[in-house]
């Protein structure tokens, strides 16, 4: 018969674990929407003067994130900063997730038809008015499912943390495996962790969509 | 009123409008009549500051609508425009279309905003309408809302460039009736239009637009009824 040394303990772990990629993926994505929904805004309205920003995000976006990771966390030790891994995870994951955030915030404000933006000045609205009430709600669904994919990355992304000695899902997986010595057992059921984490994201946003496009 | 007076627009290298004066009193309906790139748009997006001029003075109720202390969001308060395209904001209710600029530009409580705005749309004949989205509505059906959203506001003049020229031909009716419900109620109006019956029928002036040049106004018998410069004669020849 099928027998296993994989106890009740070690799945417990394993949540365990998983909770934390779901807090860093929760800070993460809480510091590059915010980042990259104000710098995305000012890539659309004022794409010329905030060109050198491009180049600075495109950094972010094109080196590998473990790279980011270890730079960075050597840069805290230099600068002598008392911060947790934790903090360091988030920050870096933040900013990664700010680059990309950027583009798809731009190009959802791109995508709102100029002739909309014009109707609503005639009526009086202020250009910030316009900006909330017209281009933001549009955008937001336009750009919707882009992030919803940026969610979906960067929470596959947050394994890579481990390098730097955070304890998540597949740093808890690969702890167990050493012990137990079974690491298909092991690694199909992290695997159907994060599975069953994305596909509740996924739903979420599912849902929020169709809410949406109804009106269309 | 409006007084327009020797007006000049350039798009860069471009001379769209070159030196335009005209007059449009209060309840008067003016028809802007003429080919396709003669500048009709672009001056009635310089009468309410959408764009710029070059030179000359566009002036609204003695405002200078481009003068650099000119509160210009005030200022479009009292100018509707309605344009070719639609324009409906997709993401709001008919309701909300109509609602939002009254009580964000005008401070309206939601309430007094819902009342006028179910009184704007059954004027336009949308009154079963209110909690739709306008991508589930007709062209004609956006268009008739797009002109409540303008009058919600109040406005004491309304601007339309070309409103019937996207619908489909058997939809260009039931907007014209709201214009004309419009001018028979004394509104002040500008209309760039290619309907050329219903302009000579609303109209009590018509100036015919060419090259960035009023090249011919007057009364509609006059200028659609009896036309006397031949470029004038050749437009409608062309059009009918
Ligand atoms: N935003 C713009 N930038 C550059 N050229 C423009 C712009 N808008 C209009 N034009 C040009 O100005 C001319 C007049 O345009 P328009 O006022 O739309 O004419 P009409 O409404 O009489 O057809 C056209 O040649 C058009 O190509
Ligand atoms: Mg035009």
């Amino acid at each position: 018969m099928f027998s296993t040394s994989f106890t009740w303990n070690d799945f417990l772990f394993l949540l365990q674990g998983a909770w934390v990629t779901l807090l860093l993926t929760l800070g993460a994505m809480a510091i590059g929407t915010v980042a990259g929904v104000l710098c995305g805004l000012l890539r659309a309205l004022l794409p010329r003067a905030t060109l050198p920003l491009s180049w600075l995000l495109d950094v972010f976006r094109s080196v590998p994130l473990l790279i980011q990771f270890v730079l960075f966390n050597s840069l805290k030790s230099i600068a002598g900063l008392n911060w947790s891994a934790f903090t360091v995870a988030c920050i870096v994951l933040g900013i990664y997730a700010t680059a990309f955030c950027t583009e798809i915030v731009r190009s959802g404000v791109l995508a709102v038809p100029f002739n909309l933006r014009r109707a609503s000045r005639s009526l009086g609205l202020t250009y910030l008015q316009d900006l909330r009430y017209i281009v933001l709600p549009i955008a937001t669904r336009v750009a919707f499912p882009g992030w919803l994919n940026l969610v979906l990355s960067v929470m596959k992304d947050t394994a890579l943390v481990m390098w730097i000695g955070i304890v998540e899902l597949l740093r808890a997986s690969q702890t167990i495996v050493t012990r137990i010595q079974e690491p298909l057992l092991v690694l199909c059921i992290a695997g159907l962790i994060y599975y069953v984490m994305s596909l509740v994201v996924a739903r979420l946003g599912a849902r929020l969509e169709t809410r949406w496009q109804e009106n269309d | 009123m409006i007084e327009i007076d020797n007006v000049h627009k350039s798009f860069g290298e471009l001379d769209v409008i070159k030196g335009v004066s005209l007059r449009v009193n209060k309840g008067e309906v003016v028809s802007i009549i003429g080919g396709s790139g003669s500048g009709k748009s672009t001056l009635l997006m310089c009468i309410n500051g959408l764009e710029s001029i070059k030179s000359g003075s566009i002036r609204v109720d003695g405002t200078e609508v481009h003068a650099p202390g000119t509160d210009i969001n005030k200022l479009r308060q009292k100018i509707g425009i309605v344009f070719q395209q639609w324009n409906a904001f997709p993401h709001l209710t008919v309701l909300e279309n109509v609602m939002l600029a009254p009580r964000k530009v005008l401070g309206r409580s939601k309430q007094d905003a819902e009342e006028m705005a179910v009184k704007q749309l059954t004027h336009v004949g949308l009154a079963d309408k209110l909690k739709v989205f306008p991508g589930k509505l007709s062209g004609g059906q956006q268009q008739r809302m797009a002109i409540a959203r303008a009058l919600a506001m109040s406005p004491d003049y309304m601007l339309f460039d070309e409103a019937t020229s996207a619908l489909d031909p058997q939809l260009v009716g039931e907007v014209l009736d709201t214009m004309r419900l419009l001018a028979e109620e004394g509104m002040t109006m500008v209309l760039v239009t290619h309907e050329i019956r219903f302009a000579r029928d609303v109209s009590d002036r018509v100036a015919f637009f060419r090259n960035g040049l009023v090249h011919e106004i007057g009364t509609p018998d006059q200028v659609i009824g009896n036309p006397q410069k031949p470029e004038t004669i050749d437009f409608l020849k062309s059009i009918n």
